[in-house]
């Protein structure tokens, strides 16, 4: 079971993070339709939030967000200190923490705000493929291609 | 369109065999001790992060003090994106929402039962929409998912009883003052911490405002730039939408 | 994290990925699309990325494909390819 984890499990998601990210580049390149080229994009982008998200990933570790015992008074334990220092005889009550039993939060900062700049900029770029059906009236590359005059700069 | 196909496929079929041979060197799925598991730094935040903010979810703690910065240009940035799909598909003029439908548009037949459903569930998203916010210290959640829910009830008013009846509750000129009060409680909070002598988004001097220690102040002041957060996101999200379903005239709609 | 669910998404991700880009239908591929958010974000909530798991469900099953069937519907329903 060992070997079988080493030489298939272990690296198989980055298998289909390439796979799905390759998806992404094709259809942006290849495809026709201007919103298969945007769902292309989407699938491109989301590849990458997975591998960013998987590389934080710790086997048989818990969620990034701590419990009642390590965390007892939260947010309400300060004592009469005004000057921003740390109260060292609440933290002596508390118990370790071992950073191998929780999850990475640092990749899920970084893509939890990827996620929704990545719909905003979708935003834009649908509101610029409708734009472009209103000029031209079709959203099919070649279609467009065709309507643009050859031999001006405008 | 033959050639450019196949050129496409050669391209892709040599940088994912590349990507696929360079995955051999990455580290183990699930490796606990990976370069990036077992750095300082993701673990002076995982050790740490409550005696700094005794914020129990380390993704906030992160996301709102930490790398503050980070996340107030990417408020920034969805801000802009609002701005610029409006100019981009934007009438260039002041559009007034109508007060009844035209003739032509919105006139279409509505069922009842839809409307009345949504208008039941509409205020328990926006609460607990509101629940997402305040709650994002202790459970998963925070300005970004509660601003899309709220920004998602007001999509739903939209999709149901029509676009012009969710520009009578949030009209344009709202919504992108409620964008902006946004990015300026998220940087204000920065420029306060920079008036009381301390470097931007450096929340712990903040005590002198909000009371308490300086641990306190962080905790109360993420909660703040969340807020801040929320109504950029929300409002945003609904631009979005007014603005693709309906061409930018704002009127109409699905 | 289970490797055995996980590989079993992540297939069915490749399957949903192809299908949103091969059916002609804008608006089934806008669909699919949505279909896919949500297996991610099963996928990240089983890795343990709950915060990330619950953007994807508001944002990428939920606002986008929202707006991409608007602009479907605004525009163009049939695709060439």
């Amino acid at each position: 079971m060992d070997f079988f984890y080493q030489t298939f499990i272990a690296k198989f998601n980055y298998w289909i993070y390439v796979i799905l990210m390759m998806i992404g580049l094709f259809a942006m390149i290849a495809k026709n339709n201007l919103i298969k080229k945007l769902v292309g994009m989407c699938i491109f982008q989301t590849a990458i939030i997975l591998f960013y998200v998987s590389i934080g990933v710790k086997q048989d570790a818990r969620i990034p967000i701590l419990t009642k015992d390590e965390v007892p008074h939260g947010g309400h334990y300060t004592t009469e200190h005004h000057d921003g220092h740390k109260d060292h005889k609440a933290d002596q009550e508390r118990p370790y923490i071992d950073a191998k039993t929780i999850t990475n939060p640092i990749p899920h900062v970084l893509m939890l705000t990827a996620i929704v700049v990545g719909v905003s900029t979708l935003g834009v770029a649908l509101a610029i493929a409708q734009k472009v059906h209103l000029h031209y009236g079709s959203l099919e590359e070649d279609e467009i291609l065709a309507k643009i005059p050859l031999g001006n700069d405008g | 369109m033959k050639p450019m196909k196949l050129a496409a496929l050669l391209t892709v079929i040599a940088t994912g065999g590349l990507l696929l041979y360079a995955t051999s060197d990455l580290p183990d799925w699930g490796d606990p001790l990976s370069p990036a598991n077992a750095g300082d730094l993701s673990t002076h935040y995982i050790q740490d992060s409550r005696d700094d903010t005794e914020v129990p979810n380390l993704v906030t703690a992160v996301l709102a003090d930490y790398r503050g910065y980070d996340t107030m240009f990417e408020t920034v940035v969805i801000f802009v994106a609002g701005l610029g799909i409006l100019s981009i598909l934007g009438q260039g003029k002041r559009v007034e929402p109508l007060a009844e439908p035209v003739a032509s548009e919105g006139n279409r037949e509505r069922d009842m039962i839809t409307i009345t459903t949504c208008r039941l569930v509409v205020p328990i998203i926006q609460i607990f929409a509101l629940y997402v916010i305040a709650h994002g210290h202790y459970s998963p959640g925070g300005g970004f998912q509660g601003g899309v829910m709220l920004g998602a009830s007001f999509i739903l008013i939209a999709l149901t009883s029509g676009l012009p009846d969710a520009l009578k509750r949030m009209s344009q000129e709202r919504a992108i003052f409620l964008a902006g009060l946004g990015v300026l409680i998220y940087a204000g909070t920065g420029l306060l911490c920079m008036a009381l002598g301390r470097n931007f988004l450096d929340y712990e001097i903040l005590h002198k405002v909000l009371g308490g220690t300086g641990v306190k102040a962080r905790y109360d002041s993420m909660l703040i730039v969340e807020i801040g957060v929320a109504f950029t996101v929300m409002a945003i999200m609904f631009i979005i939408y007014a603005v693709l379903s309906s061409k930018g005239r704002m009127r109409g709609g699905l | 994290m289970i490797w055995s669910f996980d590989i079993i998404i992540l297939i069915f991700l490749v399957i949903t990925a192809v299908i949103a880009l091969t059916v002609k239908d804008l608006l089934a591929s806008s669909m699919v699309l949505g279909i896919y958010s949500f297996l991610i974000c099963i996928l990240w909530a089983e890795m343990g990325a709950v915060d990330v798991a619950f953007t994807e469900a508001a944002v990428g099953a939920g606002v986008s494909t929202v707006i991409m069937i608007a602009t479907v519907f605004q525009t163009a329903r049939k695709s060439k390819d």
